[in-house]
């Protein structure tokens, strides 16, 4: 059965979406059979950074409504054949999701794929609430200012309350995916530092991805960075956020920073 | 260790002399100031109608020749939760009870098409009390008492009631407990709030809100590990960041209610 992963942050524009392809696309370099799922339904964008846009024809509102078959609806990745995305319907708005139509669709991913990692929409309404519902494990995007962080501890709350895992009394598996990280601005004080982040949050860290040109370079590309250029800074943060995922033990450092230091101050640990 | 008032019953008489200036002054500053809010629980009757309202009347009448002013003086809530009745019968009931002397403040379970602006108002999230036993059916039993017949509450041990959290408190979560205190062994963030009746105890940083004491206990304290809290309040009385003194600011600091002050003290 596959793991589902679920990319969510409350706040918008933190890099939800960039993370989600860039994390599927290091997973699938594993050959790791993954999907990524757009749960933005109305706004999607996932298709775009995957550059897919154009081979969209059934999406996740068809499957869920019966018009087509998940098959059918699965669109392979050209660059890496492991890779599938079910896109969202541009042209519905999330009511069009319904509890019983997700949970079957999952249900079904999670028989053929390793990975289900579901690209949840901003906000904590049914968009939000339904992509993580089904989740094994959740990686919490934010960025290191005061607003992201506080949007995100209130998802991390929804996590441990709204889910069906928790709704078992099961514990949520949790981590932090720190984006847009600038240490010199960090240790300017212009924005918060890993450590300020990490104990407002107090969740385990899976990455830090620090703040670049390329992240933006790739997406208006349509490739995923993990695959555009795999020596960037971005890159090699997320292929190595993949890599703890998997279960393999990574030091984290911080970009910027001398590699190791880091890591051997906060460790690596599953929660 | 001055704060913001926001008690409007307040009279010039009850003030402590040593306060006055300080509450002078503030008086001159806040005509705006907010009203004071504060909860109270009272135990209503409920009754609870069943068709045909006709046979449950008159039972009504029996319960009542039975004691005379039982009705008296009660807090009563109507219980209309799966009564099919429209809204017309539902007013001529309400005036009915009201001919009997039973006044109802409230209606439990309404649907909307029931209510109307010169109905009870509706009310919700009632919890279950002690039960209010009827008068004896035999009327020559306790005449002379009418009004005892609120049956005792159940003997229980005798302690302060308290809860433990024993994970953070995440923004947009609140934790409510009028009984008494709270614990939380982690931090409390941002946009999360934790309302006791009795004493705060926070293992871990205090980022959100504080309300202790709600229910009007002035004895209730705060304690935290680490104080950045966006509000704090005692018995009604609060304090937001701005009034917090900056020199407990990330410090483990206690908070209590001296008269009408806040006072806080680092503890080491």
């Amino acid at each position: 059965m596959g793991k589902v992963i679920v990319v969510t942050s409350g706040k918008g524009g933190v890099g939800k979406t960039t993370s989600t392809a860039a994390l599927g696309a290091a997973l699938a370099l594993r050959k790791e059979k993954v999907v990524v799922v757009d749960f933005d339904v109305g706004l999607r964008n996932l298709d775009l950074v995957l550059g897919a846009e154009r081979r969209v024809v059934y999406d996740f509102v068809n499957v869920i409504q019966g018009d087509a078959k998940l098959a059918q609806a699965l669109i392979r990745d050209k660059r890496l054949e492991t890779l599938f995305l079910l896109p969202a319907s541009q042209t519905r708005d999330k009511d069009a999701l319904t509890a019983d139509g997700v949970e079957r669709v999952i249900g079904a991913l999670k028989k053929s794929f390793d990975w289900i990692i579901c690209d949840s929409p901003a906000g904590i309404e049914r968009g939000a609430t339904l992509a993580m519902r089904h989740a094994d494990i959740a990686v919490v995007v934010t960025n290191p200012e005061v607003s992201s962080v506080r949007d995100s501890d209130r998802i991390i709350g929804l996590l441990d309350a709204k889910t069906a895992k928790a709704e078992r009394g099961e514990r949520m598996e949790k981590h932090l995916l720190l984006t847009r990280y600038d240490s010199g601005r960090a240790d300017r004080g212009d924005m918060l530092k890993v450590e300020d982040v990490l104990e407002i949050l107090s969740i385990p860290l899976l990455g830090i991805i620090p703040e670049s040109t390329d992240v933006l370079k790739a997406s208006n590309l349509g490739t995923p960075v993990t695959i555009a250029d795999s020596r960037s800074g971005p890159a090699l943060a997320y292929l190595d956020a993949a890599r703890r995922l998997a279960g393999e033990s990574v030091p984290v450092t911080v970009p910027g920073e001398k590699r190791g230091f880091f890591g051997k101050l906060l460790g690596w640990r599953a929660a | 260790m001055g704060c913001e008032r926001i008690n409007h019953s307040l009279t010039w008489d009850s003030i402590d002399p040593s306060n006055q200036k300080l509450t002078k002054i503030t008086k001159v500053l806040t005509d705006s100031r907010p009203i004071r809010l504060k909860g109270r629980s009272f135990l209503a009757l409920t009754l609870t109608p069943e068709l045909p309202l006709e046979g449950w009347l008159a039972r009504l009448d029996d319960l009542a020749s039975r004691s005379a002013g039982f009705f008296l003086r009660k807090p009563v809530v109507l219980d209309v939760e799966g009564l099919e009745i429209d809204r017309a019968r539902l007013k001529e009931l309400i005036d009915e009870l009201g001919r009997r002397g039973v006044r109802i403040m409230g209606l439990e379970g309404a649907r909307a098409s029931q209510l109307g602006a010169d109905m009870p108002p509706p009310m919700a999230g009632g919890r279950p009390g002690p039960d209010f036993e009827a008068p004896l059916s035999d009327p020559g039993a306790n005449p002379e008492k009418p009004l005892a017949s609120v049956s005792p509450p159940e003997p229980q041990p005798v302690r302060t009631p308290s809860i433990i959290v024993n994970r953070p408190v995440r923004s947009g979560q609140s934790v409510i407990f009028t009984e008494g205190d709270v614990t939380v062994i982690g931090s409390v963030a941002s946009g999360a709030e934790i309302v006791a009746g009795g004493s705060i105890h926070i293992y871990g940083a205090l980022r959100g809100r504080a309300l202790a004491g709600s229910m009007g206990d002035s004895s209730a304290r705060i304690f935290c590990r680490k104080l950045e809290a966006e509000l704090l309040a005692i018995d009604g009385l609060y304090k937001t960041a701005d009034d917090i003194e900056p020199q407990f600011h990330g410090r483990a600091v206690q908070l209590w209610l001296e008269g009408d002050s806040i006072m806080a003290e680092a503890l080491v």
